[in-house]
This record gives C-alpha cells, structure tokens and sequence, in this order.
C-alpha cells in the first residue's frame, strides 16, 4: 500500500516565560517531541491522548497551518510545509479538516449551501453558479441534511447538523485526507452515533484517509485502523486498535484503558488509577516522560527516553516492555 | 407489598427516603409566554444512596437539582414538592434555603475553575464556608480546611490553602470544590457533571475520591452525567430522562441488562464499547425536541423505532416493568414486547405517582 501521508520526527516547540522573578524565566515548552507516524490511502489513523499532549498540535502541523520546529511532513510525495504558497494551496485542496466546535467554522451570516458550496468558489472559479448550488444540494443529501435546511443559517441548526455541514463542506472538494479534531466531542451520545455512521459510510464511499483525533478511547477504537497513544508530546504506544485497546503493553495505555467506564464493565472494577497530574510540557521530565506517574516506574527511566520499538506491528515505547521483548527476540534467535 | 413512603433497594432491604421530589414542574418566562422545561419529575433519594441521572442535554436532569435547591432565579415558575427528611424545603424562604444549600445539600458543578473565585486564596474560600455552615474562624477554620483538603488527596496542604484556583489544575480544583462541599457535613451531594472537563486518568481519580467519601461518610449522592459509563459505574440506582420527564428508573444492574424504554436502548446502543468486537452503532434517528414543541403524547414517539398510534395519543404512565422491584418505564409498547411486568389493577404505580 502507498504511503500518503509521512510524518518523520516531528517537533514543535514554543518559546514561553515562566514566571520566576521579576521577568520570568525563559523556557521551551515542548508540545510536540519527535513524532513519527504514516496513514496509507484510505485508511484511518487515530490519535488518543490527554489534554495537553499535542495531540491538537500534530493536526496543525500535519495541515502546515503552523510551521515545525524540526521534522518533515510529507504528503503524496510532496513535503508540506507552512509557507503558504500556491503548491500550499494545491495540497490544501486535498487535505480537509473538520474541528469540534461546528458553530465556530461556519459562517453565521451564511445560509448553509452557500458555505457547502464555498469550496468550489475558490478553488474551481469557473464552475457556474447553478452548477455549484446543484453539487451543494448533492452534498448535502450525502451527509443526511434536508433540501428546505438548504436555505438556513448555523444558528437555525442544531449541534449534529451544523457538523454535517461542516463535513459535507471539509468533503467537497473530494479530499484524499480529512483530519478530524474531536469531531463529535461537544455531541450528544445519540447525535454523536449519527455523525460517526455518517464518517463511515462516507469513508466508504469515497475513500478519503483520515487522521481522527478524540480524547475518547471508545470513539477512536471505533473509527480507526491503527491507533497510536499520546503523551506529554511523544507516541508511546501504537497498533491495531484490538492490539492497543485489548492488550495494552505501555503502563500509560493499561492505566487509559482501564479508567474508561462503559456499561459492560459495571461492577468489575480494575482501574488502574495513576497517582497525580500529567506534568506540565514546559517540565517534562528527564528520560521517560511517564515515570513520574508511572506505578512500575525503575531509577533506569529517569535517564533514557525510551524509543518506540514495534514488534509485529504493535510498538511500544517503554523500556521495561521493550528489554523484556528484545531478551526474548535474543532467546528466539 | 411496597409501601408508601419508604422504597425499597435491591428488593429486600427497605431504605429511608432523604430527599423526595414530587411532580416538579418548572416553566420558563420567555418574556410572553411560559415554556414548560420540567413536566412533573419524582424521584427519591434515600440515606446513602447513589442516584444516577442520565440523560442528553436539554433533557431536565440539572434543572431539576437546581430548581428543588431554589436556584433557577426569578424567571422560573416552580410547582411540586420536594421534602428533605418530610420538611418541604419548595417554597422555603431564602436565609433558611441558605443555610440547607451548602450545609445539609452540598452541590459540585462541570467546570470547578468557575465556580471558584480567582481573586481570594483556597484557604480563604472554604473557610467561608466553614464559618458559615459550621461556625468556624480563626485557627480552628484554617485547621479543618488543611483536614479537608488533606481528605480530598492534596498533598501539602497548608500551602496549598495559600495559592490561588488559577495556580491549581482541573483535578486540583475538582478537588478543592469537594472539599468545599464537605466542609458542611452534607447529607446529600449533588455532582452536577463533575467530571466531564476532566481527563480520563483524572476522572478514574475523582471517581475514586467520590466513592470513597461516600463510603465513610454514609452520605448520599446524586450524579448527573451524560456518561453512561459513569453512571454504570458508580450508581445504585439509575434515572433516565428524556424532554423534561424520568422516562425509566431502575436499579443499575436491571437497567443496563434488561432496558425497557426504547431510549434507553437506543442510548447503550448508541455508545461505542472498548472491549470485546467492533460493531456499528446504532444510532437514534432525528433530534431532541425544543421544549416548546414536545409532541402531543410520548416526547420519544417521532424518533421512537416501535412506535405506534397508541404512543401519539397520551403520555404513557410511569409503570413497573420486568421482575425487579424497583424498575418503572413510561412506554407503553416495551410491555408488549416484554413477557413479565404486566401491571396488574390496583397495584400499579409507583407511590406518590400520578399517572398521566
């Protein structure tokens, strides 16, 4: 399968003050810390973390709306970057996004085929206005929106239909990539089952790859072909969604998976529950970044980063899962 | 036998009421007319129980708690009764309401860094309300602040009682709000969504805290969530609602292993699971009504998949359903479908309903 979408060693990171003294006190607060990752055509990356693990950051990069530190993103073969230029533009016809806050990407003073049709005005400026009306009104029957609401303006909507305008506007332009940042978060349960079919059936149907952020476990499991973890700016964990969800190796991941309430799991209660806070990006703390928090944390961590190690496509960043697994790899050899 | 006035917890042991709410109606001034929110809720509470209230937004599960607290402020018009300990406390003037909210019902919001004052000290803000729910000033206040936040999981706390909301994180704050709702020796805790701005390892934490507090205090608590997970988690009893109504009630393990309503269904259906295989979701078609334009008989009808004339014709009444004691469901088509819980005459409703 082709790689579309590269990320090599992405960093980002931004100078701030801290208050210390009088001035403060400069210091690099690291959102994102040498991130890796691929997204083959058609298929769905998910991207779970806390809040404040860079998880926003990435999608940013990803878009080239905010230029990185260090590192590459390469996108079919072309590196994206944040001079927005006309190849910029060229790319950006095929990379969409869709963000959790619908009433914030859309116009309000607008009627809603107008914006759905938007697309078509910028980057197809010879398309007639009958025509792009026409291929609104399509879109719009695709993500399951009445012709009457064509006429309507955000506000007149609720939350669940203003994101399918949002998505049916982010799918006009038939993208090869959508990146969707918390796209269902501020949805109700019932709403939030709606729009995630919708995503799928029309993944489905045209075969966009996607890059799904949510700070929800069971919605990313639900979406994804390959999942990878978050945290403090790096990956730590990543894999099949079964591999990932179901047998968590990083001690990070067993705590995240454990601490999800459903319905089934009522009654038997084996929550991990981490000791604290996740410590601020500005401190991260030296070696793994998870010792602090971490239960089965040895002095080695407080000195080595661990690097992520895959193993039949499930790769962990964690020296006490990873020395384990190299052992046995040896022994196997 | 069940008998008025007391209700009955996993069917054997019978458990005294604490708090009661009976036909609560709540309409809103909308400057010409009034806007029914709430139409007629009951639910009890009893001595150290946990009451789980699910539902979407919009569906009247924090304006009921808002409402029996006389908190909803002038624009809201409020009839029903709601008795703490049989004293009706609908109605009661404000010094005495004020010296309940905070003392005898203690109540935590979603969002704790605003319900905190970024301008005063933590410690200054729960000796407030140290002194006035239990009189305490001075050394004495300060100390029993330090107590309490120590109790909540913070650790250093006399210089934490100096810092500010704004120095603390999400969780921190969390806490300091429990803190503060502890600091009255509530009977009755009321957790509006308290953990649904917090993250998931955070929100494990709070649970945790919550669970036991609850344990060594006896006191009760009402959790109101959209989280089905959470409420599984942690209730004895579940309440669901739906357009301003309790549409089913029911002790946690019936609710979630034998729903009745075709909300309810609809709503476990609709929730992606973390273990076992993938499947699509199903998901409940249209939206929830405006309050103001509710549908003549059952408000789930439009959107309902079992739905029939019958359901168009009246709202269903609030009726026992299945083999467990304690499991009622406003739906008139889930007995159909379901071989026990055929409401035999007399017997019927719950004590103190009203049927529709």
């Amino acid at each position: 399968m082709s790689e579309l979408l590269k990320v090599r060693d992405l960093k980002r990171h931004y100078e701030v003050h801290v208050p210390q003294g009088l001035f403060g006190r400069k210091a690099s607060l690291k959102a994102v810390d040498g991130v890796s990752f691929s997204i083959e055509k058609g298929k769905t990356l998910g991207l779970v973390g806390e809040s404040g693990c860079g998880k926003s950051t990435t999608a940013k990069l990803v878009l080239g709306l905010i230029p990185a530190t260090a590192g590459s993103v390469e996108f079919a073969g072309t590196p994206v970057t944040a001079k927005h230029d006309a190849r910029w533009r060229a790319l950006r016809r095929r990379m969409q996004m869709i963000y959790q806050d619908p009433l914030g990407a859309l116009d309000r003073r607008l009627p809603v085929v107008t914006q759905i049709g938007e697309p078509f005005e910028i980057h197809n400026p010879e398309m007639s206005r009958v025509e792009r009306t026409e291929r609104a009104s399509g879109l719009m029957n695709a993500v399951g929106l009445r012709p009457d609401q064509a006429m309507r303006y955000p506000h007149e909507l609720s939350g669940g239909q203003r994101q399918r305008v949002v998505i049916a506007r982010a799918l006009a332009l038939e993208p090869d990539l959508l990146v969707c940042d918390e796209p269902v978060s501020a949805l109700d349960v019932s709403i939030q089952a709606q729009v995630l079919n919708l995503l799928d059936d029309l993944r489905e149907r045209t075969g966009f790859a996607a890059l799904f952020i949510s700070h929800d476990l069971k919605v990313v499991r639900q979406m994804s072909d390959r999942v990878a973890v978050m945290y403090l700016g790096r990956i730590v964990e990543a894999g099949l969604p079964e591999d990932v969800f179901l047998r968590p190796q990083h001690p990070y991941t067993k705590a995240l998976v454990s601490a999800i309430p459903t319905p089934a799991r009522r009654g038997k209660r084996e929550r991990i529950v981490l000791e604290g806070d996740p410590p601020s990006p500005v401190d991260v703390p030296p070696g793994c970044a998870f010792h602090t928090r971490c239960p089965i944390a040895q002095p080695s961590c407080r000195n080595t980063v661990p690097q992520l190690v895959s193993s039949g496509g499930h790769a962990v960043a964690c020296h006490l899962v990873n020395d384990g697994a190299a052992t046995a790899v040896q022994a196997a050899e | 036998m069940r008998r008025p006035g007391l209700f009955y917890c996993n069917g054997e042991t019978a458990m005294e009421t604490l708090l009661s709410v009976k036909d609560l109606k709540i309409d809103f001034d909308q400057g010409k007319r009034f806007v029914r929110a709430l139409h007629g809720v009951n639910l009890d509470v009893a001595k150290g129980e946990v009451l789980g209230v699910v539902g979407e937004s919009g569906c009247g599960k924090s304006i009921t708690w808002l409402a029996a607290l006389g908190l909803l402020g002038n624009r809201a018009r409020i009839s029903g009764s709601v008795r703490l300990d049989g004293e009706e406390i609908a109605g009661m003037n404000e010094t005495d309401l004020s010296r309940l909210r905070g003392g005898r019902i203690a109540m935590i919001f979603q969002d704790p860094s605003s319900s905190l004052n970024p301008v005063h000290r933590i410690g200054r803000q729960i000796n407030e309300a140290l002194k006035l729910h239990r009189g305490l000033t001075g050394a004495a206040a300060d100390a029993e602040s330090a107590r309490l936040l120590d109790r909540v999981g913070i650790a250093n706390a006399t210089r934490r009682l100096r810092e500010y909301p704004h120095e603390m994180s999400g969780g921190m704050n969390q806490r300091i709000m429990i803190a503060m709702a502890l600091a009255g020796e509530p009977e009755l805790l009321i957790a509006d969504e308290p953990t649904t701005a917090l993250d998931a390892t955070i929100q494990a934490q709070i649970l945790d805290l919550l669970t036991e507090l609850r344990r060594d205090t006896g006191m009760a608590l009402v959790l109101i969530s959209h989280d089905l997970g959470v409420v599984a988690d942690m209730s004895d009893r579940v309440a669901v609602m739906y357009g301003g109504r309790v549409i089913e009630e029911a002790d946690t393990g019936s609710l979630f292993d034998n729903p009745a309503h075709p909300y309810t269904k609809g709503l476990i259906a609709a929730l992606p699971d973390i273990d076992g295989p993938r499947r699509r979701l199903e998901s409940i078609p249209g939206t929830v009504p405006a309050p103001d334009q509710l549908p003549p008989g059952c408000s789930f009808a439009p959107r309902c998949a079992i739905a029939s004339k019958i359901c168009d014709a009246a709202m269903p009444g609030f009726l026992p359903f299945g083999e467990s004691a304690n499991h009622f469901a406003a739906c008139v088509k889930c007995r159909e479908e379901a071989p026990f819980g055929e409401a035999a005459p007399g017997e019927a409703v719950k004590p103190g309903l009203v049927p529709a």
